[in-house]
């Protein structure tokens, strides 16, 4: 229980990593990263695919900070996502190597892309209490 | 042992509603490619029913259409590979028979998309991503080829006018194809000035939705010279995976799976990308079509939108691909696109293409993917 509030479409409710969800609530986005070898994991994961331990992962807060490598605009939208469109989905690549998809705030424009354009993951608030996190452009200073 | 050839094909055409039900739809495919080979029910030792299970009403397809097509007592078995499975159907085919488990199996692929209704069937395709990281943010499969579009544009200045030739060329080869959906030549303009689905894609750089079913009949050698004249030679496979989650990705100007199937049946075949005559790819976005290019190695990353452009994979160009209409042109079912794949390479290296017939083709191959790049299969047949 506890994930079923990730997302405006929920589709898993029991899950190891469903403390990611009570960290977004504090603000914080975290990664795991796994006590025996190593590896981080963003998205998080309690198992590992590396050394094949279980449950032997330590929650990381990540470098917010980072950089769009392809988006799209969409315009056409899965059912129950109608009334978000238009809206950019991107995959975006962080200062310490770690990858994510998920949304641009609705506040960027496209035009406002810029390559060099700097963003960071922000927990947002639903309006029915669920929560998410997406792209905002990281504010220098 | 024993090598595997395809004795027989078959397909309905595809359409945007078939108004009959699954079982029916498969019954013609079948039909077809019995006919195709003078076989009869009784003479196929097994069948593979391949499918996208989440558009059916049917609980378990396989069962209600082998009764269907008078395939009871043998073996059954359901194959599900999303947009694959029809190739992996192919592939479990040939596996059957090199075993020696069977010596004459066909596999069945079918979609009806029309099944569901439009919001039925976009909620399916919200559950096509990652449930768990990507659905919750509205992914699509336009949106999921989008981003390796504008990576491709970015990274290699390929254009939105070269993803339009690819649809272009298509509807030039589908409107020859009587069992193609779409039967209307449309132009660069028209491509290029299509409502926006997912940036940079429009409407025409996208396959559409249809109803449709296939056949592929396998045999072993020593059965195939027996029920047939001319077998096509399965003499090259290739399969492989990447993950599901666009965040675990490693490249977005290229499908891994495919570049990776591609060097397995390459390797298996004995042969190189020039020594292709003809080929069929998977082409369910324009994008697509372009990628498969570079990781079939018909050219060198980058240069796909070129090759298209140039006219090189036209009928009489040096890599002759989607002389069917492709996916853009024939439409796209889902489980029955493999199959149909196929037939085409079949009827091209047996010289049976007619109008599309490309000249001196010996060496035929087929690129199928599954959901965003998520599985794929290479397969090379001779003659
Ligand atoms: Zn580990």
């Amino acid at each position: 229980m506890g994930f079923e509030k990730f997302g405006k479409i929920s589709y898993i409710r029991e899950t190891k990593v469903a403390p990611f969800v009570d960290y977004l609530e504090q603000g914080k986005v975290m990664a795991t990263r796994c006590r025996s070898c190593g590896k981080m994991y963003f998205p998080p994961r309690m198992d590992c695919e590396q050394c094949m331990t279980s449950d032997n992962m330590e929650w990381k807060e990540i470098v917010n900070e980072w950089k769009i490598l392809t988006y799209t605009v969409s315009e056409f939208a899965p059912t129950g996502f109608e009334d978000d469109v238009p809206y950019i989905l991107a995959i975006a690549e962080s200062a310490e190597g770690l990858r994510v998809f998920t949304r641009l705030s609705k506040d960027v424009k496209e035009e406002q892309l810029q390559s060099d354009m700097k963003f960071k993951l922000a927990p947002v608030r639903l309006p029915d209490g669920k929560i998410t996190y997406e792209l905002q452009p990281l504010e220098e200073g | 042992m024993s090598e595997v050839a395809v004795v027989g094909v078959g397909q309905t055409a595809f359409t945007r509603s078939c108004g009959v039900t699954i079982k029916e739809l498969c019954f013609e495919a079948f039909k077809e490619a019995l006919e195709d080979c003078n076989l009869y029910p009784k003479e196929i030792e097994a069948s593979l029913i391949c499918s996208a299970p989440e558009y059916d009403k049917q609980r378990s397809p396989a069962g209600a259409i082998v009764e269907y097509l008078g395939l009871n007592p043998q073996p059954t078995t359901y194959v599900e590979n999303i947009c694959a499975s029809g190739t992996t159907g192919v592939r479990l085919a040939y596996s059957l028979i090199k075993s020696g488990l069977h010596d004459i199996v066909a596999v069945i692929g079918f979609q009806k998309m029309s099944e569901l209704t439009s919001r039925e069937a976009q909620e399916r395709m919200g559950r096509g991503a990652d449930i768990m990281w990507d659905s919750p943010f509205g992914l699509t499969m336009p949106a999921g080829y989008a981003l390796y579009a504008r990576m491709h544009m970015k990274t290699y200045g390929t254009t939105e006018e070269q993803m339009a030739e690819v649809k272009v060329k298509s509807s030039k080869y589908a409107v020859l194809n009587p069992k193609a959906m779409f039967q209307r030549e449309v132009s660069l303009e028209e491509v290029l000035t299509s409502r926006v689905i997912s940036s940079p894609l429009k409407f025409y750089d996208c396959s559409a939705n249809a109803d449709g079913a296939s056949c592929v009949i396998l045999a072993s050698a020593e059965k195939a010279r027996k029920i047939t004249d001319t077998p096509v030679w399965i003499v090259g496979i290739g399969s492989a995976s990447e993950p599901l989650s666009m965040a675990n990705r490693t490249s977005f100007v290229g499908l891994n799976c495919a570049v990776e199937a591609a060097r397995q049946a390459y390797k298996m075949a004995g042969i190189e990308p020039k020594d292709v005559d003809v080929a069929e790819v998977h082409d369910c976005f324009t994008i697509a079509e372009i990628m498969a290019y570079e990781n079939l190695g018909f050219c060198n990353p980058g240069e796909g939108g070129k090759l298209v452009q140039e006219g090189q994979t036209y009928i009489d160009g040096d890599f002759p691909v989607n002389i069917d209409g492709g996916l853009l042109g024939k439409g796209h079912p889902i489980g029955a696109t493999g199959g149909s794949q196929v037939r085409t390479i079949v009827m091209q290296l047996r010289g049976d293409a007619g109008r599309l017939q490309v000249k001196r083709a010996e060496i035929g191959l087929v690129h199928n993917i599954g959901g965003i790049g998520l599985y794929g299969n290479v397969l090379i047949f001779r003659r």
